[in-house]
């Protein structure tokens, strides 16, 4: 016997008091989800362009530095231009590189716990805003496919250490200037920007802080999982912030990564 | 100060309205305030449920200007100018004006598996002030079913109530599974009959509890990881077996009595 057939049944159908209205909210509850889809939307239409483009994705020794785009980065499909191939390929695959890399930041993004909160409300309105009517007749949540797969959100963290730990080689290699020898330029400073905002909203992530401590029962016994959750839990208070400022500058470094790359502007030296 | 107008629905499960009234405000006043003052000189017969006035009760649970709110933390003056709009909770059915039947809450109260800690002699166990502090932020729940009210699983979807405990009582799972001695496995439970799955993490919750509690980053996020350890993911899956761990089905984990 469950405790659902042991308790006295939930009773369905008694009449609601109120007006029968979509909201009575009187603030401008609407602005929230509208900049929300017009920045998921912008980015979305900006990444997918940037990922057909298959050029002005590195600055090489042409231009005295080593720089490439996150978007295309591991380079590893078959046609990545000279200097910007990682250190195996997939020789097969001859469209845009972008095209292999991209897939996993975006199930990342995608599954993330906060982004979820985000288009659920700016592109589902289930619900658009607090105490707003949703805008479906039938609600299943996260139960059936394909929304259950929302729970894969784990191993897109993972993959997303690995390509946070290649956009870290990248942000070193930044310091390289091909046969002039070592400095920093803008681009340096971008690419290091770049790797740190994405491993801090890796980091940031709720599901980092379930595994590196979350899961257990008692801290008490596991001292060393309770320090690692006391440094990831105000880090993860932070997501919201770190979701928009890494998604933000991820697009500014693909920007500034092709400019220089196509000669429209030129890579300062800083020292 | 000023005189304010407020537009409060009154009737009851036959059907109602809303009635104007035009009072007096004075300064400092909450919206229970006004609200006692319009029973006393103007509609004696005008039912709200309160007790604290402090917020602490959880009993003057309504919906402000179409925000759930309590109506003894909402001060007058931090209300937009114009007329203060006050109708029940929308989720629940409603008994009469302001007052609704939040007995679904208890229902689901009722379905919550007890602590069942292992066999220890009597003062055999000492609580450790880590995992005091993780739980604690849970008891703060006053119970005033604003979260409930607000979660558009419920409050959209009268259909979803059967098989849906809500965000008061995901805390209040999140509590025991967080609890170092306790032994039940709820996921299965919370998956399977409770609806952990239908949240979809809108945090409307959190921004209406008065008591300011995490609600979806510190209770339901981490019991959807938990699920997620023990149904989604297959390294998880794995260490179970090579570790002869099982978890309780939603039946098992049920039988254990609610205190």
């Amino acid at each position: 016997m469950t405790a659902v057939e042991s308790s006295t049944k939930v009773v369905l159908g008694g009449v609601r008091g109120g007006p029968d209205v979509a909201t009575l909210r009187k603030d401008r509850w609407r602005v929230q989800p509208m900049v929300t889809a017009s920045i998921l939307t912008s980015f979305i239409i900006y990444s997918t362009w940037a990922a057909f483009q298959n050029r002005y994705y590195y600055v090489g020794a042409g231009f005295g530095r080593d720089l490439i785009s996150p978007f295309y980065s591991p380079c590893i499909g078959g046609v990545c231009v000279p200097g910007a191939k990682a250190g195996f390929a997939i020789n097969w695959f001859r469209l845009s590189p972008a095209l292999l890399i991209l897939i996993f930041p975006l199930g990342f993004r995608f599954t993330c716990y906060y982004y979820r909160r985000s288009y659920y409300r700016a592109f589902w309105w289930s619900p658009p805003a607090c105490a707003v009517s949703d805008a479906h007749g039938r609600y299943s949540g996260e139960t059936r496919f394909p929304l259950v797969m929302q729970n894969l959100h784990r191993y897109f963290f993972y993959a997303g250490l690995v390509l946070n730990t290649f956009l870290t080689i990248d942000a070193v290699e930044a310091f390289r200037e091909p046969g002039l020898g070592w400095g920093v330029s803008v681009g340096t400073v971008v690419l290091c920007v770049n790797a740190a905002l994405l491993w801090m909203y890796s980091l940031s992530c709720h599901a980092c802080r379930h595994l590196v401590g979350g899961h257990v029962k008692s801290f008490k016994a596991h001292p060393l999982r309770y320090r690692f959750w006391k440094i990831m839990s105000p880090l993860n208070a932070k997501h919201m912030n770190l979701a928009w400022a890494s998604l933000l500058f991820v697009g500014f470094t693909d920007i500034y990564v092709r400019l220089v790359a196509s000669g429209a502007i030129t890579d300062y030296k800083i020292f | 100060m000023a005189d304010v107008t407020m537009r409060i629905w009154r009737g009851d499960a036959t059907g109602g309205d809303f009635e104007t009234y035009t009072i007096s405000q004075n300064e400092g006043e909450v919206v229970l305030d006004v609200v006692h003052r319009i029973q006393a000189t103007q509609a004696p017969d005008l039912a709200c449920r309160w007790n604290c006035k402090a917020g602490k009760c959880g009993s003057c649970s309504a919906e402000i200007n179409g925000k759930p709110r309590l109506m003894c933390m909402t001060r007058m003056d931090q209300l937009p100018e114009g007329e203060v709009t006050v109708t029940p909770m929308k989720a629940f059915p409603i008994i009469r004006d302001l007052v609704t039947d939040v007995s679904f809450n208890f229902e689901m109260a009722k379905r919550v598996p007890a602590l069942l800690p292992p066999p220890m002699p009597e003062g055999g166990y000492r609580m450790f002030q880590q995992d005091v502090d993780r739980g604690q932020e849970f008891r703060k729940c006053i119970e005033c079913f604003l979260c409930q009210n607000v979660c558009h699983v419920i409050r959209d979807h009268e259909e979803n109530k059967v098989h849906y405990a809500g965000p008061r009582f995901f805390i209040r799972y999140a509590e025991l599974e967080m609890h170092p001695l306790d032994t039940n496995d709820r996921r299965e439970l919370l998956k399977e009959e409770m609806g952990l799955g239908y949240c979809n993490i809108t945090k409307c919750c959190t921004e209406v509890c008065p008591e300011h509690i995490h609600i979806t980053d510190n209770a339901i996020i981490p019991l959807k990881e938990r699920v997620v350890d023990a149904d989604y993911d297959p390294i998880a899956w794995l260490g179970r077996k090579i570790r002869r761990r099982t978890k309780k089905t939603a039946s098992e984990a049920s039988v254990q009595p609610a205190p």
